[in-house]
């Protein structure tokens, strides 16, 4: 099958620049914010926009990594994962504003994960959730407070982000 | 990863993600909660078969770290001293609905036949059988030196370059077999200095290069000087003299001590005779690891209990 490009660098760095004011917007000044990527790719895009948002109000955000492995609810069905670092900023999250970050937002199993993981490091103020695409298909009742692009897409195609940090270049692809 | 039996089965890839995994488990164990939800609903039993604290302990708090439960079953008190054989002992536990099974016994290869009979289906971890191999130690061991080698920057490295000197009782010791096939295949550059009593038959096809001087290893300032326990259950012979003469000659005492290079390392894998094969100056000298290598030998257990048990039909 032929991959389609749906978003190019300038469509993901423009998205990433919306969700940051997004984001600005609805912390309604609070300068506690705490964006917890989660690997491999989350983390790049956290860092991403983190970075932004300390330019429109520098000082205001921290970034770091969350690693959900351990909380998965398929361990024993899949082939062992192997975990990534979790990097959790200095100063910890306790009363903080975190935002989770991940590139595609499918089954939702994977934030599930997430918010067991956050609840075993510390108790956020509150916890939000950003993804760069929201391809459908919940198995879970979560839903992302900020999405880059909407993906309608069938179960049989696949969806690759690609971002320069890790493959060279940016681009968003289905196939 | 289906069962761990010794080092040698292990490849260089294999060993430095078994490493790294440990990295991630023990930094879960800096935070507040240290428990990890990823074994829930699993049963793990220690089968020891010998007598022991730390390995115990150290499964033991591994494998509830990662939520697994856990059944201790020692031989003493147990139907094995009224002269069970192990097939029952492992159909028992098939029956209870073991998962993992980690198995101490004082025969070399108890945990293989369990691993390959199928009497039970179940992941084993070998925690030391006969004089053979100790892998999780191994593993510790090697994990421990390259935290204090390298630091921060020690995830994906292995121990390339790095000397590391085993003293003592070669012959009997599992942790020296494990040590010696991991840490070359690691990288590192191993030498053994002992007693020739205490030095096993073919030790020449090991790929180590043997001493018997221990004042001419320290000259050569190893890395890494790691000193095995005299195995007082296991001297059924006369290996050496006596234990003063074991001391003087082999002992690492505070005079030994001073001539070590200030960076060098002083490993023991415990229990210590503290006296006889290492000073307590040296056991309680900063360059010593010994109490890092029981909190690493818990991180390291964890990765491998999360390994083997998790991963199912893919």
């Amino acid at each position: 099958m032929t991959a389609r490009t749906v978003l190019q660098q300038a469509d993901i760095t423009r998205a990433l620049t919306r969700i940051s004011h997004e984001i600005l917007e609805s912390a309604k000044g609070s300068t506690d914010l705490v964006l917890l990527g989660i690997p491999t790719r989350g983390v790049i895009l956290a860092e991403r926009i983190a970075a932004i948002l300390n330019e429109i109000e520098p000082g205001c955000a921290r970034a770091g990594a969350l690693d959900v492995t351990m909380y998965r609810d398929d361990l024993s069905r899949n082939p062992t994962r192997t975990p990534s670092p979790t990097q959790i900023p200095d100063g910890g999250i306790d009363g903080t504003t975190v935002v989770l970050v991940d590139d595609v937002l499918y089954s939702g199993r994977t934030i599930r994960s997430a918010l067991d993981a956050i609840n075993d490091i510390g108790r956020p103020r509150v916890v939000r959730l950003a993804a760069l695409v929201d391809r459908g298909h919940r198995e879970l009742p979560i839903r992302a407070d900020f999405v880059g692009k909407n993906l309608p897409s069938s179960t049989e195609e696949r969806i690759n982000v690609r971002l320069a940090e890790i493959d060279g270049l940016d681009e968003v692809t289905i196939e | 990863m289906r069962h761990l039996l010794s080092t040698k089965d292990l490849s260089r890839d294999e060993a430095i993600a078994i490493l790294d995994l440990a990295e991630d488990m023990a930094q879960a164990q800096t935070r507040e909660v240290k428990k990890l939800p990823a074994l829930r609903g699993k049963t793990i039993v220690n089968l020891f078969f010998e007598d022991s604290t730390r390995t115990k302990t150290s499964f033991e708090a591994a494998a509830k770290r990662l939520s697994a439960d856990v059944i201790n079953f020692s031989a003493k008190g147990s139907s094995v001293s009224k002269g069970e054989s192990l097939k029952d002992t492992a159909q028992t536990l098939a029956a209870i609905g073991a998962d993992g099974v980690v198995i101490r016994h004082h025969s070399s290869g108890a945990p293989r036949v369990l691993a390959t009979s199928g009497w039970i289906d179940a992941g084993v971890v070998n925690a030391g059988d006969g004089t053979h191999e100790h892998p999780t130690q191994g593993l510790l061991d090697a994990f421990t030196m390259r935290k204090r080698l390298h630091g921060e920057a020690s995830r994906g490295k292995a121990l390339d370059g790095v000397t590391v000197t085993i003293v003592g009782d070669i012959l009997h010791s599992r942790v020296a077999r494990s040590n010696v096939w991991l840490l070359s295949t690691l990288g590192a550059e191993v030498s053994l200095v002992a007693p020739g009593t205490l030095l096993p038959v073919g030790v020449e096809t090991w790929p180590v290069t043997v001493g018997y001087d221990l004042d001419a290893a320290i000259a050569a300032k190893p890395q890494v000087l790691m000193m095995l326990r005299i195995q007082s259950e296991r001297m059924n012979a006369a290996f050496f003299p006596n234990a003063r003469e074991y001391s003087r000659q082999w002992g690492f005492d505070d005079e030994r001590l001073a001539r070590l290079p200030e960076d060098s390392l002083v490993m023991h894998p415990g229990p210590m005779n503290r006296g006889l094969e290492i000073s307590s100056g040296a056991a309680d000298s900063a360059r010593s690891t010994i109490i890092e290598q029981v909190a690493n030998g818990v991180s390291i257990r964890m990765a491998v209990l999360y390994l083997l048990l998790t991963g199912g039909a893919a």
